[in-house]
């Protein structure tokens, strides 16, 4: 079952990017030192509201993805805290260089926000749905990586990465998704949590499953139905990629000795990745791994692509029932 | 307000500069890797900067009221390192460090090293963003009539790097006047000369055509440096770059003009050949 704090009734759909910008709008309220930067996509990556309260500390810096970042380098080195944002596929896909030396490197307090992340934004194609960004922000000293269910962890996320010092970056998506967390589900960086338990089950089979971003609610359903099935499992929502929760991964491989992971992104590189190398040293446990198996996406609606990429409540029930 | 430049004032930077030149031979006979020719091209204009120009504090590198000097092509590190030195920043022995395990003075700039430092750099092409970000942030904080000013220098081969035209389109934009850059118009890159390379002429009417107050100077004449820094803080609507015509490898002749010493250091013989000649010309 889910906990009181997951609503699975809920009938609010918003785009996990709408969280953002709420929290974007919050952070400004809380902290004048907040400052956003985008690169012509303001009300796409739903940073209008804050440039209507803020505009002075709003910098529309036109389609220049590489100069943003060292824009951003330089005012968090001034003191400010910068969000530059754009879409996942062009910051970070295209300013890697810069985000890695002059923010990085340079150890500044620079927050990346990559919009219309995952094979979910559907139409617009292969060109636009970054499926390799997590491998790009996580493999980059001191880069926080988080990863947002819904929006309203969204909202929550933005506002603890603007309270925390250091580089962090923040994958959203596009299109509107349920928004089953509500005010009261605890959120901290670095801090998994279950979002389902089928609780304690003898002599059954067991399986533990972790996902981030939009497919946490699909492990959800793939979790009720391998419940119902007589499965022993539960969902650890794994919002935050790195640092790596290291205590929940090693307390499900521990009490599930199986492990299904599911993300909109590669499977190379992604957090089932990031999952695997913790445990391949600590507490080695057979792991199937849901997302993108070296694919570039296409256009499609947002379910015919979770089909087609094997990324559906069936897939990870099925990854589950694979184990030997 | 930069003060007045006297003979005197001349005769003394004069000096400093052919020091920093000195320790720039020292530094990478020592470290036996690195690059030559920017770093002596540059000495003058550094000398300028850290002896006449900016508003610093060495025994304080994190003053919050200092002027910036944001080192974009990093590889000349060298000659900032060798400038900060002089100017009380480190003791000039640790410049023989240079490159090695441990040391402050990294290959390329890495402030996490070397705090003083205001960015790290190395992978060209960044520096004037940062520039505009820090120039933005204080404009922020300090309004248009800020006593702040953020020096950037870049190098002419670094210019092909697009991320430098949409800081260029950028700043003109936002009409940073306390934005000053220089670019090392030294015609040398690593595969050979510029032109030949990947032509950047016209360069000033390029620079004009983004919207910048550009002039073009002299880049081894104080008076020249100097006066040009002080009109480009004298342009209230717009950004300025002083493009610096400068001689790669200047003061030692077998250096000079050939941009075989872009990436090259010399050997120990070459070093004291070098420094022999950079003494005799401070006692001429």
């Amino acid at each position: 079952m889910v906990p009181s704090f997951i609503n699975l009734d809920s009938k609010t759909s918003l785009p996990i990017r709408q969280g953002f910008g709420d929290g974007l709008l919050e952070a400004g309220k809380i902290h004048d030192s907040v400052v956003a930067l985008c690169a012509d996509l303001t009300d796409s990556v739903k940073m209008t509201a804050f440039k209507d309260a803020f505009p002075h500390r709003f910098f529309e810096v036109g389609i220049t993805e590489q100069n943003m970042s060292g824009v951003a380098s330089g005012m968090a080195s001034m003191g400010k805290v910068p969000f530059m944002a754009s879409y996942a596929m062009f910051s970070p896909g295209r300013n890697w260089e810069q985000i890695r030396t002059t923010i990085c490197y340079n150890d500044v307090n620079v927050k990346i926000v990559g919009a219309h992340a995952g094979v979910s934004v559907g139409p617009d194609g292969g060109t636009h749905q970054a499926i390799e960004d997590i491998a790009l922000m996580r493999v980059l000293p001191r880069m926080t990586v988080v990863v947002p269910c819904d929006a309203e962890e969204a909202r929550k996320a933005t506002l603890a990465i603007a309270n925390k010092n250091g580089s962090a970056y923040i994958r959203l998506a596009r299109e509107k998704t349920s928004v089953f967390t509500t005010k009261e589900t605890p959120f901290e960086i670095g801090k998994a949590y279950s979002v389902y338990d089928s609780g304690v089950k003898e002599g059954t089979k067991k399986v533990g499953i972790i996902a981030c971003g939009t497919m946490v609610y699909h492990a959800i359903l793939a979790a009720q139905k391998l419940d119902e099935e007589g499965y022993e499992v539960a969902v650890l929502n794994l919002h935050t990629i790195k640092p790596l929760d290291k205590d929940s991964v090693l307390f499900y491989a521990r009490r599930f000795g199986k492990l299904v992971t599911g993300e909109e992104h590669q499977v190379a590189g992604g957090m089932g990745s990031a999952v695997a190398e913790f445990l391949a040293e600590n507490n080695p446990v057979p792991i199937k791994f849901v997302g993108i198996r070296d694919q570039f996406g296409q256009s499609g609606t947002q379910d015919e692509l979770f089909k087609h990429y094997k990324l559906t409540t069936v897939d990870i029930v099925e990854a589950a029932k694979s184990f030997i | 307000m930069i003060q007045t430049l006297t003979d005197e004032k001349v005769a003394l930077l004069t000096q400093k500069a052919n020091a920093i030149r000195q320790s720039i031979i020292k530094m990478l006979v020592e470290a036996g890797s690195g690059h030559t020719a920017g770093p002596l091209g540059m000495a003058d204009i550094f000398t300028a900067l850290y002896f006449h120009i900016m508003h610093q504090d060495p025994q304080n590198p994190t003053w919050k009221n200092r002027d910036r000097f944001i080192l974009s092509n990093g590889h000349i590190c060298p000659v900032l390192y060798a400038a900060m030195a002089h100017a009380g920043y480190l003791k000039v022995e640790e410049l023989q460090t240079l490159r090695k395990f441990g040391t402050k003075l990294q290959g390329h700039p890495h402030r996490e090293y070397f705090p003083a430092l205001e960015t790290s750099s190395g992978p060209l092409g960044s520096g004037l963003s940062q520039a505009i970000g820090m120039a933005l942030a204080d404009r922020l904080d300090n309004g248009i009539k800020s006593p702040l000013f953020f020096y950037t220098m870049l190098g002419d081969g670094e210019l092909n790097e697009g991320q430098v035209w949409e800081a260029v389109l950028h700043a003109g934009k936002e009409k940073l006047r306390n934005i000053v850059a220089i670019v090392d118009r030294n015609n040398i890159q690593i595969d050979g000369y510029t032109e030949d390379v990947m032509p950047l002429e016209p360069l000033r009417d390029k620079w004009q055509a983004f919207n910048w107050h550009v002039q073009e100077i002299d880049g081894h004449n104080f008076h020249d440096i100097i006066a040009a820094v002080g009109e480009a803080q004298a342009v209230f609507d717009r950004p300025s770059v002083i493009i610096a015509h400068t001689t790669p490898g200047k003061g030692v002749k077998m250096f000079e003009n050939d941009y075989k010493w872009h990436g090259m250091p010399p050997n120990k013989e070459q070093g004291e050949m070098a420094l022999q000649e950079l003494r005799k010309s401070l006692s001429e």
